[in-house]
């Protein structure tokens, strides 16, 4: 494996490849799809250097399939994939969330709907990572700005995926996926690496679904004795196909909620000038890199504005931008895609007249001078 | 002999979904003599299934057992495979689940020729649905959506996995129970893709519709209507008209998928060792 620890210039698909690696992922599946088949093709060069396995499957449900398979024996296994392939996953997300399987799905966003513009930048895919799967459950879903960032994104993504036994998805967009930028990449001796809690009780007393007080339940490997059962059906806390209300329940209950007592820990955001704005910018992925840009140039031209670039975006990080909103003049969401986070952050602000979409969905970026120019607008209104 | 497999029984999880007269049953319990008789380690055996009434039976094998979407239990299995090949695993589909939406993955996971023991449970209907037709139900029998008799032609199963890859085929029936357990042991013994086809009965959601009459009658008329394949050598065609082959139907031997991979993973160990020195 190459090198780490120095300067070097990395594309933000190998960044994420690269991550996964450092952090324990020892199991790829997947099916090509621009604008994110660079991660298939460094895992199928460096996965059997490192022991690992990687298999380019049939189509998306497969890979999908696949890793939940290798998830199960207790290896850390991810895919990545793009719109198409990721509105394939769909049924099997809804699998791991059902059945609380840890798995990582990248998916380098692309231009929608259908195959749209397969090399064309977007975001338009926030709203699916939360619901695209039937049914209502628990998800998160990170979406990182740079190349660095898709590095600790990743390892993060995979850490919260063993944490809290769930699917979690990471939403890059072209722009980020095919930037190539100088980093420097933490020695893996540096990462913190969490793995999943396995069972400590004698394979008679395991019982793969029963809640321990953290609302996440031990799960044991595949092979190791435990002999348990794996559905996607309601079940009860032994995995076994459940019907009665109370049981569902219960066990639904736990489900949608076991997230709520870890929001802080889920939730990453960064804040830049953001304790005397007068105006703020929330914005995410590729985007936030204009957004930053945008910034500087309206702080210079002396307009007192804030950026909230976030990280986590589901679960919502509510309260951190329903605070940030609070007694601004004005808010701009900036979102390569028809509006979809101004939903979110509509529901969390008390002044929704006040709030204001720069979007932009031909194919194109949107550029920090759009963005001053939106701002400078409504300021000379306000 | 029922009690000998009782250990790999979940008998808490009983009494079964089935309906009185499936053959499901009894193809069960063929799989479990063969594991059984291959002294198969059950720590380390897995069962996958898709989704449908034969798919259920995962649900009460105590193995390992992982009931999956429908259609996908293949590509489930090729992770778990792939991830810890030490493990043997089998799969268990019905002929909607694996010839319909997991046909795909079926051909692909026999041209890979993965180290898979495949049972599918033909009972020639969608059954958990009520009745629906199949890849497999026979042209002209009828169905809940082929009210006026299937238009379609079905798949010779067998012949299409073997043409993928698999290494191993072969066809049984609930009828014919001592050569079905022998068939999957046969699967078992191939490192490679096996592929058994366990012809079963389905009296509530096809016999009924199709007037075949009691289950003991409709599994009577599989040893009727089949013919061992060594026998049928000597038959002439018009004599085989009707009827379908059973037995092991296909043997060969070829690179097993996984076995592929670790000499890939060994080949870089080595380098290593080499680079280290
Ligand atoms: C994606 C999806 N489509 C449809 C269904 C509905 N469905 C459940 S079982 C089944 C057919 C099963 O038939 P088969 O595989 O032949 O098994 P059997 O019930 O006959 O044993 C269908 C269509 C489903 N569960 N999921
Ligand atoms: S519907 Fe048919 S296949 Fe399903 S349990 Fe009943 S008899 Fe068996």
């Amino acid at each position: 494996m190459i090198k780490q620890k120095k300067a070097r210039l990395l594309q933000g698909n190998n960044a994420c490849a690269m991550a996964a690696i450092d952090a324990g992922v020892r199991f790829f599946a997947g099916y090509p799809i621009t604008p994110s088949t660079e991660i298939a093709e460094y895992m199928a060069e460096n996965l059997p250097r490192v022991g690992g396995k990687f298999i380019q499957m049939e189509d998306e449900i497969a890979g999908m399939a696949a890793i939940l398979g290798a998830s199960l024996t207790g290896v850390k296994a991810i895919t990545a994939t793009s719109g198409p392939g990721f509105s394939l996953k769909q049924e099997n997300i809804g699998f791991a969330t059902m059945a609380e399987i840890p798995c990582v799905i990248v998916n380098v966003q692309r231009m929608g709907p259908s195959t749209g513009g397969p090399t064309s930048p977007a975001q338009g895919d926030v709203m699916q990572a939360r619901w695209g799967t039937h049914g209502d459950h628990p998800v998160i879903t990170l979406s990182p700005a740079s190349v660095l960032e898709t590095y600790e994104l990743t390892v993060k993504a995979i850490n919260f995926a063993e944490k809290f036994r769930m699917p979690v998805i990471l939403l890059l967009d072209e722009v980020v996926g095919h930037m190539r930028e100088k980093v420097i990449i933490p020695d893996v001796s540096e990462l913190e690496i969490i793995e999943r809690k396995r069972p400590v009780v004698p394979p008679d007393e395991y019982k793969p679904y029963l809640d321990d007080g953290t609302g996440i339940p031990a799960m044991a490997d595949f092979g190791t004795g435990y002999r348990w059962h794996v559905t996607g059906l309601n079940h009860d806390e032994n995995g076994a196909p459940a019907g009665k209300a109370e049981v569902v329940q219960s066990q639904l209950t736990r489900l949608f909620n076991k997230l709520r007592p870890y929001y802080d820990e889920i939730s990453l955001f960064k804040t830049y000038k953001t304790e005397d704005a007068q105006y703020l910018l929330i914005s995410f992925g590729g985007t936030a890199r204009s957004a930053a840009e945008a910034l500087q140039t309206l702080r210079k031209q002396g307009i007192k504005a804030g950026f909230l670039q976030l990280q986590t975006i589901w679960p919502f990080p509510e309260g951190t931008v329903a605070n940030l909103c609070k007694n601004k003049k004005a808010v701009f969401v900036a979102e390569m895609n028809d509006g979809q986070i101004i939903g979110e952050v509509k529901k969390n602000i008390e002044n929704k007249e006040s709030l204001f979409g720069i979007n932009k969905i031909n194919g194109e970026l949107i550029t920090p001078q759009e963005i001053v120019q939106r701002v400078k607008e409504v300021v000379g209104v306000c | 002999m029922l009690k000998d497999v009782e250990q790999y029984i979940r008998m808490n999880r009983l009494p079964h979904i089935w309906c009185p007269g499936c053959g499901n049953g009894i193809v069960m319990k063929a799989i479990l003599e063969a594991i059984l008789d291959s002294r198969l380690d059950p720590l380390k055996t897995v069962f996958v299934s898709g989704i449908g009434c034969s798919s259920r039976a995962t649900g009460y094998l105590n193995f390992d057992t992982l009931h999956t979407t429908h259609g996908r239990a293949l590509a489930f299995a090729t992770g778990i495979k792939l991830a810890k090949p030490e493990l043997n695993v089998f799969v268990v589909t019905g002929d909607g689940d694996g010839t319909a939406i997991g046909g795909n993955h079926l051909i692909h996971a026999a041209r890979r020729n993965i180290d898979l023991n495949v049972i599918l449970f033909n009972n020639n209907i969608y059954g958990m649905t009520g009745g629906q037709y199949s890849p497999l139900t026979p042209q002209g029998k009828s169905a809940t959506t082929a009210p006026y008799g299937n238009i379609e032609r079905p798949f010779d199963i067998c012949e299409l996995t073997k043409s993928a890859g698999a290494t191993y085929v072969g066809r049984g029936t609930v009828y014919h129970t001592k050569q079905l357990t022998e068939l999957v042991k046969g699967a078992i013994q191939n490192k490679g893709f096996s592929f058994v086809e366990a012809v079963t009965v389905c009296p509530v959601s096809y016999g009924r519709r199709n007037k075949l009459g009691s289950a003991p009658q409709m599994i009577t008329a599989l040893k009727d209507n089949a013919v061992n394949v060594k026998a049928a050598q000597k038959l002439e065609a018009d004599q085989l008209a009707g009827k379908f082959l059973i037995g092991e139907l296909y043997k060969e031997t070829a690179p097993e998928y996984t076995q592929s991979y670790d000499a890939l993973i060994a080949r870089f160990r080595k380098e290593g060792d080499a680079h280290e020195q």
